[in-house]
């Protein structure tokens, strides 16, 4: 088999008290998801704030624990692992930040913050780092004259390179980017799109890409999953996702991204009110109250995801 | 006509280490009336700057304006006193934030918020305002006017707070609305009704809209014409659609090459190299030089003019000189 995440039923509550009610609640972060990423593939994972996109993140890194489901890295389960085995988990998976600007250390040099996860992971030898560094500043398209500059010395392009650099540094075999280039200028967000498609291409590096903006999604991944409210509405190839969009939700989505074409406006199915919160997820199909199409069965069962094609699920009744 | 907002070599510089540092390098356009003007660049450009210069507010960030004029409805806001500044402000010149959440009192309830400058301006009494409050509430759509005048910010999301804001801008009925960044701290959903809901109101009112964004995809669905800055300077100025049909500054072909489209599947991502410089060591010559494909000697050495190039366009560049 060549997956090399696997995720099954995931789900995530948060405890909360209500002081009016006097109960207890739950925040239903992730509410049972599962999908599948293979060797050199991108998962695009799309949604709005509070569609659980992170804390799938951060269940996959293990720095939060499920309330049930698990995770499998190449066929083993992440669960239960013993001090030994976490950090060989670490040096499997990273992460890519949202924020370049809080992700490094201000104090540490360019040379420092490299060398810290070759240390720790003993990658190379002592008498290797300078060598090392030299090649990972090479490969992320920085000079190794900069290995003795401080962060605030660079521009947030070079700043989410320098953050790339620091996860490939350990060679793993998954990375997660948490919207990496949402805090960029717009110029500067596609050379950080192509260098982790480079790298992807010459490392074999696997990929959950975290994003809300649908088209940098569509260029990074192979697959994408669309999720709303903890659920995946929409999973499957992600050519055949964005062209033939079948969930509801979905089609606004992609209707209502803004096309740089003045010629060619946006027929937009335009949702109305809001997304609701997690606390009071409504019955049925989350989406079913601002869903044009929602139908009596909407309200009161909420649907599974279906195959509609090849390599294409979604979770609508009216598919 | 006269426009109704005409800049003019707006020249605001910020000091720094015992000297100055020029944001906005001689800026000039014109808001036409009843139009939406789109400001366009990336972080560093000045569009900001250029905005708060137009409110009067730029003192306040630590800005001075060394230079140019400002015309808004005929009277000159650069020269203008405090006092005759705040009649304006808020009544006939309004702004909306990114960051709605920052921008309103956490601590007064949106209702009280939104009747503020009705009653600073003396538009309606007491009142009145509540119901004109609650009318301007309904107008941006937030559902249940009524019980939610008196709650606090904190109980809105995202969304809604941004609808508060616009409600607050719109309530003197301005004759320009600033709108800086309105949808980039919102999820995608609601961008589209958001824009949509600016768009009503402008045209119900009648009033142009100023709207900063770095996001080309809202230039082409909402505006009517389009200033494209780049470290300080404006480098193409044009209607929207034939910006898009055929982009005359290289930076502007690069900024429209480089965004991924939703619509058609790319192989390989255009980008413009190199990143925008610092405001501290600008390069010489044209300010784009050092990441522009079609460099030539000239360039490194003079900035080009802002020229005509025909009624409409304009256009910053040795190519077309």
């Amino acid at each position: 088999m060549n997956e090399i995440v696997k995720v099954v039923n995931l789900k995530k509550y948060f405890e909360i008290y209500d002081v009016k009610s006097k109960e207890k609640k739950y925040v239903k972060a992730v509410d049972g998801i599962s999908f599948t990423i293979n060797v050199g593939e991108t998962l695009g994972l799309v949604g709005e704030s509070g569609s659980g996109k992170t804390t799938t993140g951060k269940m996959i890194l293990n720095l939060m624990k499920p309330t049930s489901g698990d995770i499998f890295l190449e066929g083993k389960s992440i669960k239960n692992l013993n001090k030994k085995e976490m950090r060989s988990l670490r040096k499997d998976i990273q992460v890519v930040f949202q924020n370049p600007y809080a992700a490094l250390d201000p104090k540490m040099t360019i040379r420092d913050i490299l060398i810290e996860p070759l240390s720790i992971h003993k990658i190379v030898s002592k008498y290797e780092y300078n060598n090392e560094v030299k090649r990972l500043l090479n490969m992320v398209g920085l000079s190794e004259k900069d290995m003795n500059k401080f962060p605030y010395e660079f521009s947030g392009g070079q700043r989410q390179r320098i953050g790339i650099a620091k996860a490939i540094a350990v060679k793993p075999k998954f990375i997660i980017c948490d919207e990496p280039v949402s805090a960029l200028d717009v110029s500067v967000q596609s050379q950080i799109l192509n260098l982790l498609c480079e790298l992807q291409r010459d490392l074999k590096i696997s990929y959950l890409f975290i994003a809300h903006g649908l088209s940098v999604i569509r260029h990074v991944s192979d697959k994408v999953a669309i999720m709303y409210l903890g659920n995946i509405v929409e999973y499957g190839d992600a050519k055949s996702v964005f062209d033939y969009g079948a969930h509801p939700y979905t089609k606004a989505l992609i209707s209502s991204a803004p096309i740089p074409d003045p010629k060619r406006k946006n027929n937009g199915i335009i949702l109305k009110g809001e997304v609701p919160s997690p606390i009071n997820i409504p019955e049925g199909c989350p989406f079913h109250p601002r869903c044009k199409d929602a139908i009596e069965i909407c309200k009161n069962k909420k649907p599974f995801l279906r195959k509609i094609k090849e390599d294409h699920m979604a979770a609508c009744h009216l598919i | 006509m006269m426009p109704l907002l005409k800049v003019e070599n707006l020249q605001v510089s910020f000091p720094w280490k015992n000297k100055s540092v020029k944001a906005v390098d001689g800026v000039s356009f014109d808001v036409p009336h009843k139009k939406i003007i789109a400001l366009v660049g990336e972080s560093g450009s000045g569009k900001s700057v250029t905005a708060l210069s137009v409110m009067g507010l730029i003192a306040y960030e630590g800005g001075k304006i060394e230079g140019g004029e400002i015309i808004f409805d005929g009277q000159e806001i650069l020269r203008m006193k405090e006092k005759r500044l705040s009649k304006i402000r808020g009544k006939d010149v309004a702004m909306i934030y990114q960051d709605p959440m920052a921008s309103l009192n956490p601590g007064i309830s949106v209702g009280d918020q939104i009747r503020e400058s009705l009653l600073i301006h003396k538009i309606a009494s007491r009142k009145e305002s509540k119901q004109i409050a609650l009318n301007l509430m309904r107008e941006v759509g937030i559902p249940d006017a009524d019980q939610r005048y008196g709650s606090l910010p904190a109980s809105f999301s995202g969304g809604m707070r941004q609808r508060i804001m616009i409600a607050m801008a719109i309530s003197c009925r301005p004759k320009l609305l600033i709108a800086d960044e309105p949808t980039t701290a919102l999820d995608v959903s609601l961008q589209a009704d958001i824009m949509n809901t600016l768009q009503e109101l402008k045209n119900k009112i009648g009033m142009s809209i100023l709207l900063i964004t770095h996001d080309l995809g809202l230039v082409a669905q909402h505006a009517d014409n389009v200033v494209v800055m780049y470290c300080g300077k404006v480098m193409e100025e044009s209607p929207v659609d034939k910006l898009f049909e055929e982009p005359l500054h290289p930076y502007t072909i690069g900024l429209m090459n480089c965004i991924p489209r939703i619509d058609v599947t790319q192989d390989q991502l255009f980008y413009i190299p190199g990143c925008v410089p610092s405001i501290y060591d600008y390069p010489m010559g044209c300010r784009f030089h050092n990441r522009c494909s079609k460099v030539k000697p000239i360039c490194r050495e003079k900035m080009p003019k802002l020229i005509n190039l025909n009624d409409d366009r304009k256009v910053r560049c040795w190519l077309y000189q």
